[in-house]
């Protein structure tokens, strides 16, 4: 356990010297990501006009989640799409090879390598967001809302993660299609709202299909102080599914991989 | 006879070779194509919670004009910056430039190629989405559809031209398709892909008027979907940008190719 805390920390110590010849990269990153929360802060007040509400939440708690997915977003353009998106390159030139023959475990290698700082300053910005949001819509936090809201961004996370890694271990069949994540970045923005505001098929795949009603709305609730116990518990028993599930599809994933240009 | 200086024989090859590449990545073209299911989502939440009517839209006017935007969006997508970028990092750009054809046309080619690819995939996913909301089937009239073709057609060039100007900055840093993300953010929220522009109180559709991104989904959408539009001055917004972006476009990119340092080679 101690040799991958300290892997850890050799990878990210590297990644962040060598973004540090990349400044004006983060400054650009920065403008981004500013100009997309305005965006969707300014696309999410559209709904509000002449006092409506979204799927019964109100204009502040419909601010939790944006916060929340923006902490997701921020997460996603630190670790999962630099590191994951590479599979693919590591499939096609061979290279994944060297990555097998390292005493360390490949997923764990694979996930972790990279790390990029311009995806800090959103993290940051998006639980801000959920706490500043949650304060205005008058929440008064507890004990069981601020563990519930942790346990539950973590659950998120690992769903995430883990659909993630399996669109990419899937590059191991098909070299070409890495551009699937860009499908899911797409389905994952039906995110940005609260689930209850979808149609009723919708509502069913973002919850059992395509989990991003945990990777949103749940942590909102949570923080909130709505979630019931039984959705938590819930999602502890699919997040752990679709983990364990990732690391198997891996090891078979691994049985097919015959290396290439060599 | 000559188009933009090239000959017929030049285009019809750079068209050809380019389809026939394209075709051996049908599928990667197919999740593409799905990747721009957005609006389609977008479309589910403004029903859904009755938004419509604050804008002047019934559900199937909304259902039309999201189901165009996608189609727009299908036929105007540009993805030069990252091309271009790839082939000037590993130096494949340099034979490209010794060619006596300029490196912007065989992009051009590629995605024009990419579109033809794209067209059935697209059929597909207008005919699931009728399939799903049947009362929104409509077919637009012939001139309709001729006029959301032209201006689709130049949505795309402004798309191209905007990211060559991105992509011709490549010749001074190795990652320009970072700033790519700059453009592509107005665009999202500006472009009419997530909302209609009617949507938009006065003082902010103000200031996107102004932007080139209203006309590249928005305007043609609006034609196709069959919605009141002014045709002559979307036309006439999207010839004017189109006639700036050119000029600035080959200046950049003589002042870029001066400085250009053959990476990789």
């Amino acid at each position: 356990m101690h040799r991958y805390f300290k892997t850890i920390r050799l990878f990210w110590s590297t990644a962040f010297a060598s973004q540090l010849e990349y400044q004006l990269n983060f400054l650009i990153e920065l403008l981004a990501m500013l100009g997309t929360l305005l965006g969707s802060v300014f696309i999410l007040s559209l709904f509000f006009t002449g006092g409506r509400e979204l799927g019964d939440w109100t204009w502040e708690s419909a601010l939790v989640i944006q916060g929340v997915y923006t902490f997701l977003d921020g997460l996603t353009n630190a670790l999962l799409r630099p590191n994951l998106t590479e599979i693919v390159n590591y499939v096609r030139e061979g290279t994944l090879d060297y990555v097998l023959l390292k005493p360390i475990d490949s997923q764990f290698w694979l996930s972790v390598k990279k790390f990029s700082f311009a995806g800090l300053p959103e993290i940051i910005l998006g639980l801000s967001i959920v706490f500043w949001a949650a304060i205005q819509s008058g929440t008064s936090f507890s004990l069981y809302s601020l563990s519930a809201f942790i346990i539950s961004l973590i659950i998120g996370f690992v769903i995430l993660y883990s659909v993630w890694f399996l669109i990419a271990a899937s590059s191991i069949w098909f070299v070409k299609t890495w551009n699937a994540t860009e499908v899911l970045r797409a389905l994952l923005a039906a995110g940005r709202y609260p689930i209850s505001a979808y149609p009723v098929i919708l509502r069913f795949i973002f919850t059992l299909v395509l989990p991003v009603a945990f990777l949103t709305t749940f942590p909102a609730e949570a923080i909130l102080g709505e979630l019931k116990f039984n959705i938590l518990f819930f999602g502890l028993i699919l997040s752990s599914l679709f983990f364990t599930f990732s690391r198997f599809f891996w090891k078979f994933a691994l049985k097919h991989y015959t290396s290439a240009s060599s | 006879m000559r188009i933009f200086g090239l000959s017929f024989k030049v285009i019809k090859t750079l068209l050809t070779t380019q389809y026939a590449y394209m075709l051996e990545y049908r599928i990667e073209i197919a999740l593409w194509a799905l990747s721009g299911v957005l609006p389609f989502i977008m479309f589910s939440l403004w029903s859904q919670n009755d938004v419509g009517n604050s804008f002047g839209l019934n559900d199937i006017g909304l259902a039309r004009y999201f189901l165009s935007a996608f189609l727009v969006r299908q036929f105007s997508v540009v993805w030069v910056v990252f091309s271009f970028e790839e082939d000037s990092i590993s130096g494949r750009l340099s034979p490209y430039l010794l060619q006596p054809l300029h490196p912007l046309f065989r992009y051009v080619a590629s995605h024009l190629a990419e579109q033809a690819t794209r067209l059935p995939f697209a059929i597909a996913i207008a005919i699931t989405f009728f399939i799903l909301n049947p009362s929104s089937f409509w077919l637009p009239s012939l001139p309709q559809f001729f006029l959301a073709y032209l201006s689709t057609h130049f949505a795309f060039t402004i798309a191209f031209l905007l990211q060559s100007l991105v992509a011709a900055l490549c010749f001074w840093t190795e990652k320009s398709s970072a700033l790519e993300r700059l453009i592509f953010v107005p665009y999202l929220f500006l472009s009419g892909l997530l909302v209609p522009l009617s949507a938009f109180p006065s003082n902010v559709l103000k200031v996107a008027m102004i932007t080139p991104f209203p006309y590249l989904i928005n305007f043609p959408a609006k034609i196709l979907s069959g919605m009141p539009v002014d045709i002559f001055d979307g036309f006439l917004a999207q010839i004017m940008w189109i006639s700036i972006l050119v000029p600035s476009v080959n200046i950049l990119w003589k002042l870029g190719v001066k400085r250009y340092t053959a990476m990789g080679a």
